[in-house]
């Protein structure tokens, strides 16, 4: 159980955002609606802290960015301070260790950089505790329990129970977060903490090109009636196609997904 | 008796209307300082309120002889009076003047009184019920007293048993009359309009909208530049002490005559404004206390007694109730129709922007798609979120110059946010068929041009309004042109009046203005008007902003289309809806404004509503079952054009220039 007196902790990780179009600094959408998820517990706790941590240099091209999370309502943002071109996992599991929030909560995927979406990932794997993605709503906090939502295809929604610590990464599912307000934006202090960084040696290799979005499958609709064309929009996804392979070795599961790549066009 | 009571009387009324005076004049001190040339305003003072005032007040002729008797023979009665009744200067020449003004100021109460009767919904009740009895007393009791001083004389006057009872009654009458006209004056009473005007004229927030000795009144922004570099700078303001001391004393100038709460298009559509109600809720926060007292039509849909206000409190609350509730800021339509209205002069509008700004910029809490708006601007330099490399794709086939390659050039067209909207780029189309007949020599800044700002302001967010003026400045200066001519009065307003005290100052048209110009130095030939009946709807911010109600009906006039005007019209122009963000914030309220300015289209018969303003196009396009259809003045010009090529032929009308649009 949590003495009464000791604050709940919750670190938010945020990033510089790109604008799809411009591809000016911003905050980044996920992780803003990850601190308005951080925000919001305010209605389960008494005392809630809320520490937001970003870790990286600031500079002038993205001061307007970070601010844009103090403008949510924030004193202060820890700046973790990291050269460019690091491995920003080590440095951030670091500093959650040394003073270890009861929950993390991060965006899905950076808006720009490597993108992978790993991060959670690797936090949670070097932290030890759990991750739950997608999340959209905490229900309650009870004796180190948090009843979340998790948002599946489809608008459908899990109720899961986590014990906490715990990493939460929130996606474009969650509530958008609140308007971002200049003047707590502005008087936000930027609070650095020089961490070592480990460089990313593959990380300086590689090429980086914009992003395309994705192709996506043309669904072809035959439906000749509007009431067809409207089950057809609004039917699930059918498996059927796929093909189940359990206690395979290894050697011919990597067969299937060669032989499905090829199928599909993918390898030719 | 009377002789020795009544100079005690008479200057302990003064005695107590100085000290509230002081009282006063140290509670609007209370606010923010203010820049305000004291002397130059007090002298400018006299000329305010007999030309620019009257001018006002004289829309309503009835009222106005009234208030000019009852305040005139106010005035002269109670100089007069401390003459004649104060300093015993009583000689039968200066007490048959008292006489006279005393006279006068009972016929004007009476006309007063006769308002009071069955007083129309927009004239506050409570003390004003009571203001024509006192000015009946004052008048009377003036009247009464001073008829010994030219000695005509009731006999009987000064003996017997009657005279003590008498004197009481005039005493009485006397006391009544200057506790209401002196006292009142300062400490809160109705009469408190007089001296808070007076001083308001005075020390106007917005100096240059009086008309000057040689010439029109001058066009300003009564929006006052934020510092946003000191982080210490208050952004707008949050508490009744935030606004200027002169915006103070401005809310206490009120007379809460309603003329506002007539015209506020959001007080018509049952939004919860009213311009007067929110004057006096000012007024009540600079004392604190509740407005359960107020005695006038409520905001719609918001009962009087729930809201209270502090002197250092907060106007808006973030959360429940405070002294007013943000919705009713966010009504407004910013359309000055009762800023235009008010005899007092008074800036209601500038006062809502400055509250909004603290609702943006420290709250964070611009309602329903503001922010999203907000966040576009930021981004994209554009209120939709559009591709800012996309919006010269309506002219792609049209050859456009840019100001990139020509650098110098007569006419810089300045597109506005209409460029990415598909119905305001016929308009655009339009306009440039009309300047290519016309030879001008114009370019556009393409891409490099930005939203104008307009929007953000009036949403509240300085931040970006000045980000993006700063940046269309820095832009602008790049290029020389002679002027800047636009399609949208935003634009032009915001342009013109508001990127001074930015830096950037610039000789402003609006295509109409313009389009008058080209057709009076013959460079355009209209074929005559073939359609139906057309009226005219004019644009707040090209009318009552900029004072431009001649040059589209000029135009018209060209075309030889009589405008069949609507009921308002003019100065009076109802507002579409379109303006200071109101569709993006869309407070519900019980009927939507474009559908009344609809309806006021209705009532002339017009088949054709010509309009000048790419918002006044959509909010006006939005109505459903519309009687009329919606055309800019541009696409009428196109319509109308007669090319020199062919005028030697043929004179048939062109084909209209938006054919090719599909």
């Amino acid at each position: 159980m949590q003495p009464d007196s000791r604050p709940f902790e919750v670190a938010v990780l945020v990033s510089v955002g790109r604008h799809p179009l411009t591809g000016r600094a911003r905050r980044a959408d996920h992780d803003a609606r990850g601190l308005e998820l951080a925000l919001g517990l305010g209605r389960h706790l008494d005392r809630l802290q809320v520490r937001a941590v970003h870790a990286g240099r600031h500079d002038s091209g993205n001061d307007t960015a970070l601010r844009g999370y103090l403008g949510m309502g924030l004193a202060e943002l820890t700046l973790v301070e990291q050269p460019d071109g690091a491995d920003v996992i080590p440095a951030l599991a670091t500093v959650l260790t040394r003073s270890p929030p009861q929950l993390v909560v991060t965006g899905s995927r950076a808006e720009c950089g490597e993108g992978s979406g790993l991060v959670p990932y690797a936090l949670a794997e070097r932290l030890g505790w759990p991750l739950v993605n997608g999340v959209v709503e905490v229900e309650s906090i009870d004796n180190g329990v948090a009843t979340l939502l998790q948002a599946l295809p489809r608008g459908q929604r899990r109720r899961l129970a986590v014990r906490l610590p715990a990493i939460l990464s929130v996606d474009g599912a969650a509530p958008a977060a609140r308007q971002s307000a200049f003047g707590p934006a502005q008087r936000g202090e930027l609070a650095p903490l020089q961490e070592a960084g480990v460089i990313d040696e593959a990380f300086a290799e590689w090429t980086f090109s914009p992003a395309r979005r994705r192709p996506k499958r043309l669904k072809i609709i035959k439906a000749t009636s509007a009431r067809e064309r409207f089950k057809a929009a609004a039917a699930k996804a059918e498996g059927g196609g796929g093909q189940v392979l359990s206690n395979v070795t290894s050697e011919q599961g990597a067969e299937a997904v060669y032989k499905l790549l090829e199928e599909e066009g993918v390898l030719r | 008796m009377l002789e020795t009571l009544l100079p005690i009387l008479i200057f302990a009324a003064l005695a107590l209307a100085v000290l509230g005076a002081v009282r006063r004049i140290r509670l609007w001190r209370q606010g923010r300082p203010a820049r305000v040339a004291i002397l130059g305003g007090l002298a400018a003072m006299p000329r305010r309120y007999l030309i620019d005032l009257h001018h006002v007040v004289a829309r309503d002729k009835v009222m106005s002889n009234t208030h000019v008797a009852t305040a005139g023979g106010f005035v002269s009665a109670a100089a007069l009076m401390i003459l004649v009744h104060g300093l015993g200067f009583d000689t039968p020449l200066l007490g048959g003047l008292l006489l006279a003004a005393s006279t006068v100021m009972f016929a004007g109460s009476l006309f007063v009184a006769r308002r009071r009767l069955d007083p129309p919904a927009r004239l506050s009740r409570g003390p004003w019920m009571r203001l024509p009895k006192s000015l009946l007393a004052f008048s009377l009791g003036v009247f009464l007293i001073t008829l010994p001083t030219i000695g005509v004389l009731p006999p009987g006057f000064s003996q017997g048993a009657g005279h003590w009872l008498l004197a009481l009654v005039l005493a009485a009458l006397v006391t009544w009359g200057l506790g209401e006209m002196f006292f009142g004056m300062t400490w809160g009473g109705p009469m408190k309009h007089a001296f808070a005007g007076a001083l308001h004229l005075a020390f106007h927030r917005r100096p240059e909208r009086f008309s000057s000795k040689n010439g029109h009144a001058g066009r300003s922004t009564g929006l006052k530049a934020l510092n946003l570099e000191n982080p210490e700078a208050p952004l707008g303001v949050e508490t009744p002490v935030d606004f200027t001391w002169n915006q103070r004393l401005g809310f206490d100038a009120c007379v809460q005559c309603g003329r506002c709460e007539a015209v506020c298009p959001a007080f018509a559509a049952g939004q919860p404004l009213n311009p007067k109600k929110l004057i006096q809720d000012m007024v009540i926060g600079m004392v604190g206390g509740s407005d359960a007292a107020y005695a006038g039509s409520p905001y719609p849909g918001k009962p009087l007694g729930e809201h209270h206000g502090d002197p250092q409190g907060p106007i808006v609350a973030r959360q429940g109730k405070a002294l007013v509730d943000a919705e009713t800021l966010w009504s407004c339509t910013t359309c000055r129709a009762c800023v235009e209205e008010c005899p007092m002069m008074i800036e209601h509008v500038d006062a809502i922007v400055d509250m909004r700004r603290f609702l943006t910029l420290e709250h964070g809490n611009t309602p329903n798609k503001g922010a999203e708006v907000l966040d576009n601007l930021i981004a994209t330099d554009n209120p939709g979120g559009f591709d800012p490399g996309s919006r010269l794709h309506w002219a792609a086939d049209l050859d456009l110059p840019l100001m990139s390659d020509v650098k110098q050039v007569d006419v810089l067209l300045w597109l506005g946010d209409g460029a990415f909207d598909m119905r305001n780029q016929r308009t655009l189309r339009a306009l440039v068929k009309v300047l290519r007949a016309a030879g001008v020599d114009f370019a556009v800044l393409g891409n490099e041009e930005r939203d104008s700002g307009d929007v953000a302001r009036r949403l509240g967010d300085e931040a970006t309004f000045q980000s993006l003026a700063r940046r269309n400045i820095a832009t602008l200066s790049q290029y020389r042109f002679l002027r800047i001519v636009t399609c949208d009065p935003h634009s032009f307003h915001v342009l013109g009046n508001e990127y001074g005290e930015l830096g950037g100052n610039y000789t402003v048209s609006h295509h109409s203005t313009y389009i008058a110009e080209l057709h009076d130095a013959g460079r355009l030939a209209f074929a005559p008007w073939k359609g139906g009946k057309v009226t005219y709807h004019d644009p707040c911010y090209l009318g009552r902003y900029n004072g431009e109600y001649e040059a589209p009906r000029n135009v018209l006039k060209a075309l030889g289309i009589d405008v069949a005007e609507m009921g308002r019209s003019g100065f009076r122009s109802r507002c579409c809806g379109g303006g200071g963000g109101a569709p993006i914030t869309d407070i519900p309220g019980k009927q939507r404004i474009p559908d009344m300015r609809m309806n006021d289209v209705r009532e002339t018969g017009a088949e054709l509503v010509a309009v000048g303003c790419p918002q006044c196009t959509a909010m006006l396009e939005g109505v459903v079952d519309t009687p009329a259809e919606v055309r800019d003045i541009a696409e009428l010009v196109a319509d109308a054009l007669v090319l020199e090529s062919d005028s030697g032929r043929s004179k048939h009308r062109n084909q209209p220039a938006f054919e090719e649009v599909t």
